[in-house]
Parts: structure tokens; sequence; C-alpha cells
């Protein structure tokens, strides 16, 4: 049963990895590019995609649930998702060899579970002990694989070509995705929620990258690879010379 | 008279020490009347973002040093620029900045600043305070900043938000500006970037 999802799933990975080489061989690269994003073509042509789906279906969405939910249910729909990742936050510390904060990340999950009644109210973080974000491809850049060319992908957004690996491997053993062996619509609900509670918790940044970038496309770019690097850092990245 | 010396003393000790004052101190200080102002205020609450403006003008940009973060933001090509071609790019670029980050005080909703312990060596002249932007129902957020000492006292000249400085992130936009159109070209992208930015605020007003 559990193969025959899994080979589902590779087919259709395999078919995702044959379009995408297909469209990269496609976009040359021209002269004076940047070496972190040698397929800016592609990737620009991508971000304009995703940008005009969320102007016209995703931003509306996100900003009416924004208004419309009260503070304390998007709250506790943040808190859910964060409880629910919460284990696998914890098996990257412990990749990581970050021992004492793989404990914190489970008794975060054992306390939010049962005294936060199923994730919804984040008690451990009253108690002091602090989430930590960590995700497979943090782990592997600890483990030494290097970033890869930047990509902006549709619907998933900007990601280098390690934490692209690493989403595969974060959605694989996503606890939400896997409500689908037992409700598809369970899982479907489950999915199009969290996706709207992330944008929605981004309408803010919205607006100061259009104040603030001459070019969206590449302040985004930026902005991902600098945060990236905070994270694999744990928020204390060496200083880059100048 | 003893004792008149004795206050007197005291005075100067005083002075010195608040010419001398911390880093992680006046951080903190300017955080603090800047966010009791904010919390008072409901026009920049509610969004008037040149009240948040003038706010900004007054009490934070004393303590940066838009010289330095400029250069920091241009990179290696600034050298190359002539001291009125900087001058020019100086001026708009602090302006932009302080537009688009006036912005991000009109949409305050009770947020707490947590300071996280600093430390710094006796002969430390740049420095870095740490601390977090906490808000109800949202995972807390990383705000640091990057001090050097002066004549003039410690000067901020980075931000980071979530590990994002603010100013480097302009780094590559503006290396493609200085490409296509050089220095001038860069300086004239900015501030066309700004009166774009102005005349949306001009509708507001209205």
């Amino acid at each position: 049963m559990k193969n025959g999802v899994l080979g589902e799933d590779l087919k259709r990975c395999r078919r995702l990895l044959v379009s995408v080489a297909l469209i990269l061989s496609a976009g040359i690269a021209s002269g004076d590019e940047n070496p972190r994003d040698p397929y800016e073509g592609f990737n620009r042509t991508m971000y304009s995609v995703n940008d005009a789906l969320d102007t016209v279906a995703l931003k509306p969405v996100a900003k009416a649930y924004d208004t419309v939910v009260p503070l304390s249910m998007k709250a506790g729909t943040g808190n859910f998702f964060g409880n629910a990742g919460d284990l696998w936050i914890g098996a990257n510390s412990a990749l990581q060899g970050k021992l004492g904060d793989a404990g914190i990340d489970m008794a975060r999950l054992l306390i939010n579970s049962t005294v936060g009644i199923f994730g919804l109210f984040d008690v451990a973080s009253e108690l002091g002990l602090e989430k930590h974000e960590e995700d497979f491809g943090q782990t592997m850049a600890v483990w030494g694989v290097s970033d890869g060319p930047y990509f902006f992908w549709p619907f998933i957004g900007p990601r280098t070509l390690r934490d692209t690996a690493g989403w595969f491997a974060d959605s694989y053993v996503d606890p939400v995705w896997s409500a689908s062996r037992r409700s598809i619509a369970v899982r479907n609900s489950l999915v199009a929620l969290r996706f709207v509670d992330i944008r929605a918790s981004l309408l803010p940044a919205d607006k100061i990258v259009d104040e603030a970038a001459l070019d969206k496309y590449a302040y985004i770019r930026d902005a991902y690879l600098q945060r990236r690097r905070n994270q694999i850092y744990d928020g204390r990245p060496p200083r880059l010379d100048d | 008279m003893k004792k008149l010396l004795a206050s007197l003393f005291v005075g100067l000790v005083a002075t010195a020490a608040f010419a001398e004052e911390a880093p992680d101190v006046l951080v903190n200080k300017i955080t603090d009347e800047v966010l009791e102002i904010v919390r008072k205020d409901k026009d920049i609450q509610s969004g008037n973002t040149r009240k948040a403006v003038e706010l900004v003008d007054t009490k934070v940009l004393p303590h940066f040093n838009f010289q330095h973060m400029t250069a920091l933001a241009v990179g290696k090509e600034w050298r190359k620029a002539t001291p009125p071609q900087q001058q020019q790019l100086i001026v708009e670029f602090k302006t932009l900045l302080v537009r688009t980050y006036s912005n991000a005080l009109t949409g305050y909703k009770n947020q707490k600043i947590v300071f996280k312990p600093f430390k710094m060596n006796p002969g430390d002249t740049d420095v870095l305070v740490r601390t977090e932007v906490l808000q109800p129902g949202a995972k807390p957020v990383q705000l640091d900043y990057s001090l050097e000492k002066l004549e003039g006292g410690w000067k901020v000249y980075d931000v980071n938000v979530a590990g994002i400085s603010l100013v480097t992130n302009y780094r590559d936009q503006f290396t493609q500006e200085i490409r296509n159109g050089g220095m001038d070209g860069l300086i004239q992208t900015v501030a066309a970037k700004n009166k774009s930015l102005e005349s949306t605020l001009v509708k507001v007003d209205k």
C-alpha cells in the first residue's frame, strides 16, 4: 500500500524534473549574469507568473482571511501547524548534531500537543522553550552541501537547488500531507489553510517590498538568500567582507 | 565649598558618561522613545506615513550614519564615484530608506521589543546590538543593529530584519543599475523611485 503511494510520488517527481530540465535548457544564460542566479531568465518568467496568480487569486483570499478571522483563531492556526512541524524540526536539529535543541523541540511537541490542546496554544514558548527553525535544506547545508543555483518555482517560490531537494524531503515527511492516508478532503483543506495562513502572515511585508525595491524580483531573491544563510547559522552568520 | 566641588565633579562625570553612552543603551533608549510616541499617536497607527517620516527624521536619523550605509549598499563601485555623486546618492538613498521603513511603523500593533544579552570589550568600535520583536500570534522576528563608534558617538550603519540586511540587500540591484547607466543612472533611478513614492503619499493626504 505504502509502496503504491511512493511509486506514484516518484513518477510525479520524475515528470516534473524532466519538464524543468527542458525549460532550463531552453534558457541559455547571457554574458553578465549573476553567478548565484544563472537561470535568471527562467526565474523571472516564473516570478511574473506567480506574481500574477498571487494578485488575482491568493492575495485576495489571504486578505479576506486576515480581515475576517479573529486574531486568536489566526494564532491558533499558526500554532497548530507550528506544532505539527516540531517533530521534523527536532529530527533536523538532531541530524545537525544540536542535541540540546532537539530535546527542546521534543519537549515542545509533548507540551503543546497535550497542555496546549493539539497544538492550538504554544504553551511551551511561554515556558521559555524557544521554537527553532530547521528543515532538511539547512541540515544538508550543515553537512556541507552548497546552495547550488537559485530558482524561482511556480507555487513554492524561491529555493536554491539544495533547498529544493530539502523541500521535497520536508514535504514527504510533512504530517499535514500525510493526512491523505486518511482523507484527501481533510488533507487538501489543511494544506490550503496552511498556505493561506502563511500568505496572510506575509501581507505586511508586501507593502515594504513594493516600496523599498528598485527591482522586486532581485530584492526578493537577495532577501531570500540572506535569510537562508541566517537560518543555516541559527541567527549568527559570520560576517561577509565587503 | 567642598560639597559644591563634589557635586560639580559628579555632574561632570555624569555628562561624560552620557556622551559615552553604551550602544545597547542608546538603541534601547531610541526604541523606547519612538514606540512611546507611536503608541499614543492615532494618526501614525492609522497609516499616516508623513507623520511617521517626521518622527523618524527627528528621533532616529541623528543616530544613523548614512554615508556608511550608502557605501555599504553600493559596494566596491563606491570609491569610483565622484564626491558630488556620492552626496547625491546618500540623499536619495536616505529618503528611500526613511520613507519605506517609516511605513513599517504605521503597522505597529502592540509589538514588544526584547533586548538580547549584550557584551562588548572596552576597545570595541564596531558592535552588534541584538533585539527581537515579539508579537501576539506570530513568531518572534530577529532585529539587529550594527553600530560603529565615531567622534559624535555611536552610529547605526546597518539594520538586519530576520537576517536580511536592509542595506546590503540593495547591493545587486545597485550593481545592476550602475552596469546599465553608470553612477548617474543609479542616482536617477533611486530619485525616480522616491518621486513615485511621494506621489502616492500626496494621494493619501487628499
